[in-house]
């Protein structure tokens, strides 16, 4: 196996689904990066961030398709598409912009298969989410929560680049629509990742670490924060499970459960806002399912209730860091 | 045309006695649009509907029976009784559904020409949209994607006088609809609303540019709506005589009886049996839903996925 990272793991996946499957279509702004452009040269780009690199020259402009900037209409076409029988990728580049299109995800995309009688809507919306960059409070967001809380569309945060692989080959040939979020923090970041074709179910979680003294749940850029934590403790004698369940919706929560049973005490760790998040779902989930099990009360560590800053220094002080989660640890560790 | 104004009166009655649960919005008076357009248009190619959903449908060619058991929320009924009249929809049919979000419609059925241009069979989409929608971004953004991609897409604008009780003359901001939407490079072929032959020519000349890799087209009509905005609005809005007197002189299944005699394709007999057909076939569809079985609980958890 080579190391890829996560943006070349996301573009072989695009690669070799387009190749496998002719009815895939990518559609969104700049997915070339270059239509009519004074240069006159198209896939100059790829896409913003680099992910449809290589697409356009290799399947075409009626298959790699490059829209004005109208979330609604990208969003809104890959729905018509996915009723129609093909199965598009869209992208709507930061997972802010959903502000302006979410109709054609709350009300159209979850809901065709519920309203109209079983109908299939195969498609994928691919975005980036989370902080990191000080891009500010419109390019920052984690959104997982929001839409994690939508039935009918799932959600896949994949946190490494061979997850990343795998989910999304799932998420093409997956049958419901799917959100792929996509943290900016993790596209440089590389790992083994197989050449050929493998698919990661969904709702299936990952154990990262094992250990007898705490569950810790991570994730997306979380996820290896919490690794370097739990690996520093674990030379102190606390060794803990960690679980990235690498999607929010379905969401694994056996795999969570289990671990709550048997360790007692619970950190979780996301970067969406802490009211009505992901984290407060699943220390809910621990109070609803496992309270007797639990031998201190659940921890979460999140951002404030606040907009993402643009200050370096103040989204630093936003994110949660080593010591935050290193604390959280010890804290449902204290007697 | 006759079968949606039987349908259309018939639901207002059911929904008026309670039959029929939830918002209804009724068609009945625009039956010339809808069917002028969909005559030209097979089961593979696809329209995208609106809140006034009904007509769309049954000229699409949905069963009028599932039709009728789906607004009575029925089990078996088109969309088994989880639509609703706003919802009402059949992929197989290539109704891809009416739609409760003003404007929604038009970048979905973007989405199925695209899908149409892919397969290179000379398949188009077409979106139904009211004056209220004409104003949305959402149909503004769909029209110039249409452009931008040469999409086969047929933008039909049914201008019936309201967006639910706020009149198009104060509503739509700019004197005319028709340069707004020439503005964004669509060629508009205009059409009397009250008039079947009109819309089907009308819709003949937009097919002609969208199934021959002209891109997107529109057709313009201006027709009426004989009820109000939901079935059980007052319509204090409207002034007194306002519908009588269209129902008098600019009925479309009037104008087509007419027409029909005159040119001696159809004599009266031949018309009154198709009435007579299509009341046996409203009665029938009302007895069969009012009696068809009702959702059970375990169809509140069905189709939320197809795997979860």
């Amino acid at each position: 196996m080579t190391k890829k990272t996560m943006r070349e793991a996301i573009n072989e996946a695009l690669h070799q689904e387009m190749a496998r499957d002719p009815s895939v279509i990518v559609i969104g702004e700049d997915v070339s990066g270059g239509a009519g452009g004074s240069s006159g040269q198209r896939d100059v780009a790829g896409g913003v961030f680099g992910l449809t690199k290589g697409l356009l020259p290799k399947f075409g402009e009626h298959r790699v398709i490059d829209t004005p900037i109208s979330e609604s209409a990208i969003v809104g076409a890959a729905n018509g598409a996915a009723l129609a029988g093909l199965r598009p990728v869209a992208e709507i580049m930061f997972s802010d912009f959903i502000g302006v299109c979410f109709d054609q995800i709350l009300n159209q995309a979850a809901k065709f298969r519920y309203m109209f009688n079983g109908a299939k809507a195969p498609l994928v919306i691919r975005m980036t989410v989370g902080a990191g960059r000080s891009a500010a409070a419109q390019h920052s967001q984690s959104v997982h929560s929001l839409l994690t809380s939508i039935p009918g569309i799932k959600v896949v945060m994949p946190s490494n680049a061979y997850d990343a692989k795998g989910l999304l080959l799932q998420a093409i040939r997956d049958n419901d629509p799917v959100m792929f979020l996509e943290h900016k923090m993790l596209y440089n970041d590389a790992c083994e990742v197989p050449d050929g074709d493998y698919t990661i179910p969904f709702g299936e979680g990952v154990l990262v670490r094992e250990g007898e003294h705490a569950t810790v749940v991570a994730t997306g850029q979380f996820v290896k924060l919490a690794v370097a934590v739990v690996d520093k403790l674990a030379e102190e004698g606390i060794r803990c499970d960690l679980i990235d369940p690498r999607t929010t919706s379905p969401l694994d929560e056996e795999l969570i459960l289990e671990s709550v049973r048997e360790t007692g005490r619970l950190v979780v760790i996301d970067e969406s806002s802490p009211r009505c998040g992901l984290a407060a779902d699943i220390a809910a989930l621990a109070a609803r399912k496992a309270f007797f099990s639990l031998r201190a009360p659940v921890v979460t560590v999140t951002p404030p209730h606040t907009p993402v800053p643009f200050a370096p220094e103040l989204e630093r002080e936003y994110l949660p860091d080593a010591a935050r989660i290193e604390q959280a640890i010890r804290s449902v560790l204290a007697p | 045309m006759k079968v949606i104004r039987e349908f259309e009166d018939r639901v207002n009655t059911e929904c008026l006695t309670g039959a029929i649960p939830g918002f209804t919005h009724l068609y009945s008076g625009q039956e010339a649009v809808a069917v002028g357009a969909c005559e030209q248009l097979s089961d593979d190619d696809f329209i995208i509907s609106t809140h006034r959903g009904h007509g769309h449908c049954i000229a699409k060619g949905c069963d009028v029976v599932g039709m009728m058991k789906e607004l009575h929320a029925r089990r078996d009924g088109l969309n088994g009784g989880k639509g609703g009249s706003m919802h009402i929809a059949d992929i197989a049919k290539g109704m891809l559904g009416a739609n409760g979000i003003v404007g929604a419609g038009s970048p979905i059925a973007l989405g199925a020409a695209i899908a149409c241009k892919l397969r290179g069979e000379g398949k188009v989409a077409a979106s139904f949209v009211g004056d209220g929608a004409s104003n949305q971004g959402t149909v503004f953004e769909a029209m110039n994607m249409a452009v931008v991609l040469k999409a086969p897409k047929v933008f039909i604008f049914e201008n019936n006088g309201y967006s639910e009780h706020t009149g198009s003359s104060y509503g739509i901001g700019c004197d005319d609809v028709v340069k707004r939407i020439e503005g964004f490079g669509i060629p508009v072929f205009q059409a009397d609303g009250f008039d079947f032959f009109s819309v089907y020519d009308a819709m003949a000349k937009a097919l002609e540019v969208a199934r021959h890799g002209g891109g997107p087209s529109a057709i313009y009509c201006t027709t009426i709506r004989y009820f109000g905005h939901f079935v059980g609005d007052p319509q204090l809005y409207r002034a007194k005589g306002e519908v009588e007197q269209y129902r008098d002189e600019s009925c479309c299944l009037k104008n087509f009886r007419a027409r029909m005699q005159a040119s001696g394709e159809l004599d009266l007999a031949s018309l009154d049996a198709i009435d007579n057909e299509v009341g046996a076939l409203i009665e029938r569809a009302v007895n069969e839903a009012r009696n068809a079985p009702r959702p059970q609980p375990e169809d509140l958890l069905k189709n939320v996925y197809d795997n979860y």
